[in-house]
């Protein structure tokens, strides 16, 4: 067992915050409409101001997504999507970009191809590592043996019901980043961001996470500005989504330029 | 370990060792090693676990302490054993059912009526003790899944009675084909939200579910209908239809003086069979048997035979047999029977099926349906069709039985009745052709086949 490489998503934040910035991540379905336009997005969200890029595998039981994603991933499974594609994209984005390129999965899919087996294909493709809404610490130890074989980031999920013993054992099978959710519920943009959210930032810091992005929710430049003043990154998921909907790669570059407008810290 | 009879039925009878995933053969239960009985979880074997969003961890965990410290506690063991008594109706009975069981090769077939419980079906033990558990939590409302229906109209009875608010997802297409349940929950005073995501199927309302429960976590407990899903579900349900097996067990044996040769059983989630077989899991001598739905076919595309065909994968919170494509995408199941058509199953069956404890076999529609049919004219029981399938396969398992040596009217089949028919009755109806066609109910049946 060896680790080949350090986080390629730490650095990534790490550039940011050396910049005065709390990192921008971005997340786009595999797929959605198409593999090749999922790359051209994916490109886009980076040369607008991503510093990491999550790209979401379409999966039949999405029971964290809201509609709008469900409703791309579904168009990209009725579109024939295969989840070995995925690395396609991450090679596609990672070729012509300097982001972090992370898988965000639910398990069983990974869990089909073999944990190893898919590691070893995301590391080869120049992925970062895996982001795993459905999957605990506690059932991740094939994924966290894998993982240190290959290099790959495991960030795994932190939430405002999270106890001080799950947020220290979280934040210590963590590596990369801690993805802090902001509120109780599924991906959807909202109005304002949850008062939740700080605490779970506060929460992981005390269970000693060094890195800290948080997601769910997020849409606004100002939403991104208020959750950077404390946080070492913004997520953002449903508005990209409807932005690639609503007007192709175009949109998600010029949605992104928007939103990192709110990213730096003075 | 206790109440293992003397018995000198071969070992052999519980079904042959078979190879398991982890490439172990193992048929140690039978070796007089580990009872198999009160399995805690959250593992069985390599099956259960929480595959799950840690938003939800901290309700799993309330949830398993309070289940944990209300059966360690008298005052509620009674408020159960009343509820069960007093409001189901239990003891439910057990009939023998000489005229069928003439059809299965002449041994003697004993039908635990669990159709004749409050709301026709086992479905209220499991919901009132969750109801219960949902009070002591605190919680003021439930949310519950449901296919056909069965489970959506028990959760509706039980927050009736106790009080609380229920909000019922269904998949939109079974809203339209059962507009009756959906009237008869909503006569009970529940909310029913069509579910039209992903395939509007039972596994989308039980994914919607999930979704209203990360949201409402703090009001809210998820009534799952089935021995399925995260820790501590799967043990949980087990535990509430546990008293399925006591009784039938005693029954047995004041009825009979033995233990029966076989015990049968329909499997899609497994609430019943794991409530019935968990009465004989320790008693080497009872053969035990759960019948999946085979649908058209396990040659066909188109069935819900779980562990039969699938393979291990995590769905809605466990690690257990799945069917899934070679992405791991969940396939759709069918089966004529809307409480079997699930593509997974409980964990702890993935795992009785792994150490050749408990046989599954496919039983199809048709096999179902004949079955339905049979018991009609035999015994005056409308069953319904999920009962079928394990009255289908006790006339296999009763033929096979005969077969063997020895006095066929000496050997004995134990079926879970685990519901009434009367929800069944336009399916059948079309099924037989008993409709004419211009009827409003030849319409309700038509789109029943569509299923």
């Amino acid at each position: 067992m060896s680790v080949s490489t350090a986080s390629k998503s730490a650095a990534a934040i790490d550039r940011a915050r050396a910049d005065g910035r709390a990192a921008l991540v971005g997340y786009l379905p595999a797929g959605f409409p198409s593999v090749q336009e999922t790359i051209a997005a994916g490109i886009e969200l980076a040369r607008g101001g991503a510093d990491l890029i999550e790209i979401g595998i379409p999966y039949s039981d999405p029971v964290m997504d809201g509609s709008v994603i469900q409703a791309a991933t579904s168009q990209a499974l009725e579109g024939g999507f295969r989840v070995q594609e995925v690395f396609d994209v991450v090679a596609g984005i990672t070729a012509e970009t300097d982001a972090a390129v992370l898988v965000m999965t639910y398990w069983n899919p990974v869990m089909r191809m073999g944990v190893d087996e898919f590691a070893r294909r995301l590391a080869e493709a120049g992925g970062a590592g895996l982001i795993t809404p459905d999957l605990i610490p506690d059932e991740a130890g094939e994924w966290i043996e894998a993982s240190d074989t290959y290099g790959l980031d495991r960030v795994f999920l932190v939430a405002p019901s999270s106890t001080a013993d799950r947020m220290k054992a979280t934040v210590e099978a963590s590596r990369g980043f801690v993805y802090a959710v902001s509120i109780m519920g599924v991906t959807g943009t909202r109005n304002q961001v949850s008062d939740a959210a700080e605490g779970v930032v506060r929460a992981a810091r005390a269970a000693g996470a060094e890195r800290v992005c948080v997601g769910l929710g997020v849409s606004t430049a100002g939403h991104v500005r208020e959750i950077g003043s404390y946080a070492d990154g913004v997520i953002v998921g449903t508005a990209l989504v409807a932005a690639l909907r609503d007007g192709g790669p175009a949109a998600v570059g010029e949605l992104t330029r928007e939103l990192s407008t709110g990213t730096r810290k003075n | 370990m206790t109440g293992i009879p003397e018995n000198s039925t071969p070992a052999a009878a519980a079904g042959t060792p078979e190879q398991t995933v982890d490439g172990q053969v193992t048929d140690s239960f039978l070796a007089g090693g580990e009872s198999l009985r009160h399995a805690a979880g959250p593992y069985f074997g390599a099956y259960g676990g929480r595959w799950m969003p840690e938003s939800l961890i901290a309700a799993l965990d309330e949830l398993t302490e309070t289940f944990e410290k209300a059966k360690a506690d008298p005052e509620f063991t009674a408020q159960i054993a009343e509820l069960n008594k007093n409001y189901s109706g239990r003891p439910s009975l057990l009939t023998e059912a000489a005229r069928f069981a003439e059809h299965a090769g002449g041994v003697r077939i004993f039908l635990k009526r669990e159709d004749l419980n409050h709301t026709g079906s086992h479905k209220i033990n499991n919901v009132l003790g969750q109801a219960l558990l949902a009070k002591r939590m605190g919680k003021t409302r439930i949310i519950a899944e449901t296919g056909a229906g069965q489970h959506g109209v028990a959760s509706a009875t039980a927050a009736a009675l106790l009080g609380l608010e229920c909000v019922v997802y269904m998949g939109a297409e079974d809203c339209r084909r059962q507009a009756l349940n959906v009237a008869r929950m909503e006569l009970l005073g529940a909310t029913v939200i069509p579910v039209t995501n992903g395939s509007q199927t039972l596994k989308d309302a039980i994914n919607e579910a999930l979704r209203d429960w990360v949201a409402n976590v703090s009001t809210t407990h998820y009534l799952l209908g089935t021995a399925a899903g995260a820790h501590p579900f799967p043990a949980m349900v087990r535990y509430f239809h546990e008293v399925i097996g006591e009784e039938a067990r005693a029954q047995m044996l004041e009825q009979t003086g033995k233990l029966p040769d076989a015990v049968c059983a329909c499997v899609g989630g497994g609430s019943n069979a794991i409530g019935i077989f968990h009465g004989f899991l320790d008693d080497p001598s009872v053969a035990i048997y759960g019948f999946e739905a085979g649908g058209d076919g396990v040659d066909t595309p188109r069935h819900a035979a779980t562990i039969t065909l699938g393979r291990p994968g995590v769905l809605h919170g466990a690690r257990t047999y799945l069917m899934q494509d070679e992405d791991g995408q969940t396939i759709e199941s069918h089966s004529i029977s809307a409480g079997l058509d699930y593509p997974g199953v409980g964990p702890e069956h993935a795992y009785l099926a792994d150490i050749g404890r408990v046989s599954y076999e496919p039983v199809t529609d048709s096999e179902a349906m004949e079955a339905f049919k049979l018991l009609c004219r035999t015994e005056g029981i409308i069953p319904a069709i999920e009962s079928s399938h394990a009255l289908a396969g006790a006339i296999k398992v009763g033929q096979r039985l005969a077969a063997e040596d020895g006095d066929a009217s000496e050997k004995i089949v134990l079926v879970n009745l685990s519901g009434r028919g009367d929800k069944d009755v336009a399916t059948a109806a079309e099924w037989f052709n008993l409709l004419d066609e211009k009827s409003a109910e030849a319409e309700i049946g038509k789109e029943g086949e569509q299923l």
